[in-house]
């Protein structure tokens, strides 16, 4: 490889980028959009669901019910009506996911058992959200309870500790104090860097068949790998700076906790950006169109990355077979030490298994690159 | 390259694509210094003999030598030596000339120190200054070409392919463009040139004359011209026209008489009738002569002969 071929390829590719206003905004505009729409759109966390509410009793006691309903910021009351039809009405009409019931009786039945049923109907139509919402549901519920029952033994002369009525879920709590954006955005890192990564590179070789200036590119005495590496430098180092970006948003403005080594985190960042920036370039060699080449990197590296990496949809709970199908997809081992190192602050010691697969797969991918380029038309 | 191997050499060199022949045994033999002309229908094999030649795609067949080195095992050294203008613009428009040019330095390796003289030389060549730093995409057809040409002799190769660098380019540039591949032959690069202006042929030092794949003749243009015809032509005023056609139509040595116009055009071949002889052939046949007068056919005219004879020769075999 000589430095002068290389150096004459990296600089002109860099001005090809930065004259090209598809491929800045690519480089700079994608990372903010996606940042702030991942960011902000991508959450696992529910508030505010409409809720319809059926006082048939109308007390003191079921008021106090329904405030703690309202009082959490899970639910906000939509209709208050006054009939078993109306439920069914206003769920129909989608105006609310889910209604309580509260029973003519229910004072009464408290006073007297010191417990006292409430119904809740969800609307299941999306089950993600009913799960959820029913977590939540119990949530204010065992809150309710722990009033009732401090009331209800202070009343009965009880110590509140030994009634011990309140069933508590401790899986509710959990998503309570821990925000799922914590969870997701460590993740959209790699996301970015494979959309930028591999949308960019799976370009730079088919806009050269397209144009037309491939073929006096190739009879020069340049190598293919001077072409690679030449070609590759710029947008490497494109990554990089959106890496960096992504992470100090993640870090400064959504308060992401990062607890490990920055160090670490900047090896791993160039393997994964080498890996997508890899496989554009593969895409890129093999299909000598743009359109169909930023198809193709689309499919080989978003997809992937944001379903089978663990990035949303938690790897342990997928199918066997998936579950296995996904050591062959390399943000998971990415989206697996960005979580790491930003929640648990891990070392290397805690990270080697994904490093390994990282660095494997960066060697592979990098191989096979350098040896697909060849210079005949 | 040793001093007295020529530039070019090309045997039995052939190309398939699939069950298409789009090069069949094709010899070339072109020296430093020499500016040949590649002409022939669209489709002939032009581009593709190009490309072999630059190491671009591999023969099926045979074999071609370039500056010394062989095309399909030694394509590196081959790219070390030569320049290569594809048909098609193939510079860099969205960079500006000096940095099509700084590129091209680059990557061809020359010399830092060399830069700003041969960058300079580009330029003045490619009659480009004051622009040089205007995108390439925003130039003329003329102004691209010669920057490409300026571009492919950066590196100062002894050998140019150019295919049909002028196609397209209004005829004063062209005129501008061929001065300049004199130019480059004076200081002793050997050059090939497609092209399918027929006028430009008579720029180049020889011609080969290509069809279907197949070499159909090669020479200066004034060999072939001889060549195409049998003979040399004469230009014959005299009356009557017809009585004079069939006189000579009969008469040995004449390969061809036509009339054209109002004057006889005849080819007279090797030993039999000469011009000289003619004026009194024809009086002692009781037809007046105004003139006779050497004639030259057009290259166009012969170049149809050529590839309409040979494509005869080979249906009959």
């Amino acid at each position: 490889m000589n430095i002068q071929r290389l150096l004459a390829m990296a600089y002109k590719e860099t001005l090809q980028i930065w004259r090209d206003p598809r491929s800045l905004a690519v480089a700079l505009l994608m990372p903010l959009m996606q940042m702030g729409l991942l960011g902000y759109g991508v959450s696992l966390d529910i508030k505010h669901v409409p809720l319809c509410v059926y006082d048939q009793e109308n007390s003191q006691a079921s008021r106090a019910v329904v405030d703690d309903f309202t009082a959490s910021n899970w639910f906000t009351i939509s209709h208050t009506i006054a009939s078993e039809a109306g439920i069914r009405r206003a769920m129909d009409r989608g105006e609310c996911a889910a209604a309580v019931v509260i029973p003519v009786d229910f004072s009464r039945t408290l006073a007297a058992t010191g417990s006292a049923p409430v119904q809740a109907i969800f609307d299941a139509t999306d089950v993600n959200t009913t799960n959820i919402a029913m977590g939540y549901a119990q949530g204010v519920v065992a809150q309710t309870n722990a009033t009732i029952a401090a009331r209800w033994a202070a009343s009965h002369g009880v110590q509140p500790s030994l009634v011990g009525r309140v069933d508590f879920e401790p899986s509710v709590w959990f998503n309570e104090t821990l925000e799922s954006r914590n969870f997701i955005i460590p993740g959209v890192v790699a996301v970015i860097l494979a959309l930028v990564g591999a949308q960019l590179t799976s370009l730079t070789i088919s806009r050269e068949w397209e144009r037309g200036t491939m073929e006096q590119l190739i009879s020069t005495p340049v190598t293919p790998l001077e072409v690679m590496f030449g070609k590759l430098i710029p947008y490497f180092a494109i990554g990089l700076l959106d890496a960096a970006f992504c992470l100090a948003v993640a870090v400064f403005w959504f308060h992401v906790p990062f607890r490990g080594s920055i160090g670490i985190l900047f090896v791993t960042t160039a393997l994964f950006d080498l890996v997508v920036l890899g496989i554009g370039y593969l895409i890129s060699v093999r299909i000598r169109n743009q359109l169909g080449a930023s198809q193709v990197a689309l499919l080989l590296t978003m997809l992937p990355t944001t379903l089978l990496s663990g990035y949303t949809f938690p790897i342990d709970q997928m199918p066997a077979a998936i579950q296995v199908l996904t050591y062959a997809v390399y943000s998971r081992y990415y989206v697996t030490i960005l979580r790491t190192i930003f929640l648990k602050g891990g070392g290397l010691t805690d990270l080697w298994t994904p490093v390994l697969g990282l660095v494997a797969y960066a060697a592979i991918i990098i191989w096979l690159a350098a040896r697909a380029f060849r210079k005949h038309l | 390259m040793s001093p007295d191997s020529p530039a070019v050499l090309a045997e039995g060199l052939t190309k398939r694509f699939a069950s298409f022949t789009a090069v069949d045994h094709l010899d070339l033999r072109i020296e430093k210094g020499e500016v040949v002309g590649f002409i022939g229908p669209n489709g002939a094999g032009k581009s593709t003999t190009i490309r072999m030649l630059c190491g671009l795609l591999r023969p099926s067949e045979g074999r071609a030598s370039v500056a010394g080195f062989d095309v399909g095992r030694q394509p590196e050294e081959v790219r070390e030596h030569i320049g290569y203008m594809s048909q098609k613009f193939s510079l860099y428009g969205d960079l500006t000339v000096r940095e099509n040019l700084r590129f091209f330095a680059g990557i061809y390796r020359v010399p830092h120190h060399d830069l700003g003289e041969r960058m300079r030389f580009a330029i003045s060549m490619a009659g480009l200054e004051g622009r040089e730093d205007v995108l390439v995409r925003t130039l003329a057809g003329g102004w691209k070409q010669r920057l490409a040409l300026g571009c492919a002799i950066l590196h100062r190769p002894p050998i140019l392919f150019l295919d049909e660098p002028t196609s397209g380019v209004e005829p004063e540039a062209r005129r501008r463009f061929w001065d300049l591949i004199h130019e480059l032959a004076a200081g002793g690069v050997a050059i090939l040139v497609s092209t399918h202006y027929m006028e430009e042929a008579e720029y180049c030092n020889r011609i080969a004359l290509i069809d279907g794949g197949r070499l159909v003749a090669m020479g200066t243009p004034s060999e072939l011209r001889q060549r195409s015809l049998g003979g040399d032509l004469f230009e014959v005023d005299c009356v009557p026209l017809g009585a004079a056609l069939k006189a000579l139509g009969s008469a040995q040595g004449v390969v061809e008489a036509a009339i054209f116009g109002d004057k006889l055009h005849i080819v007279l071949g090797q030993g039999g009738l000469s011009a000289e002889e003619l004026p009194r052939f024809l009086a002692e046949r009781e037809i007046r002569v105004g003139s006779v007068r050497p004639a030259t056919p057009s290259l166009e005219d012969v170049f149809v002969r050529l590839v309409s004879t040979t494509r005869e020769t080979r249906a009959a075999s």
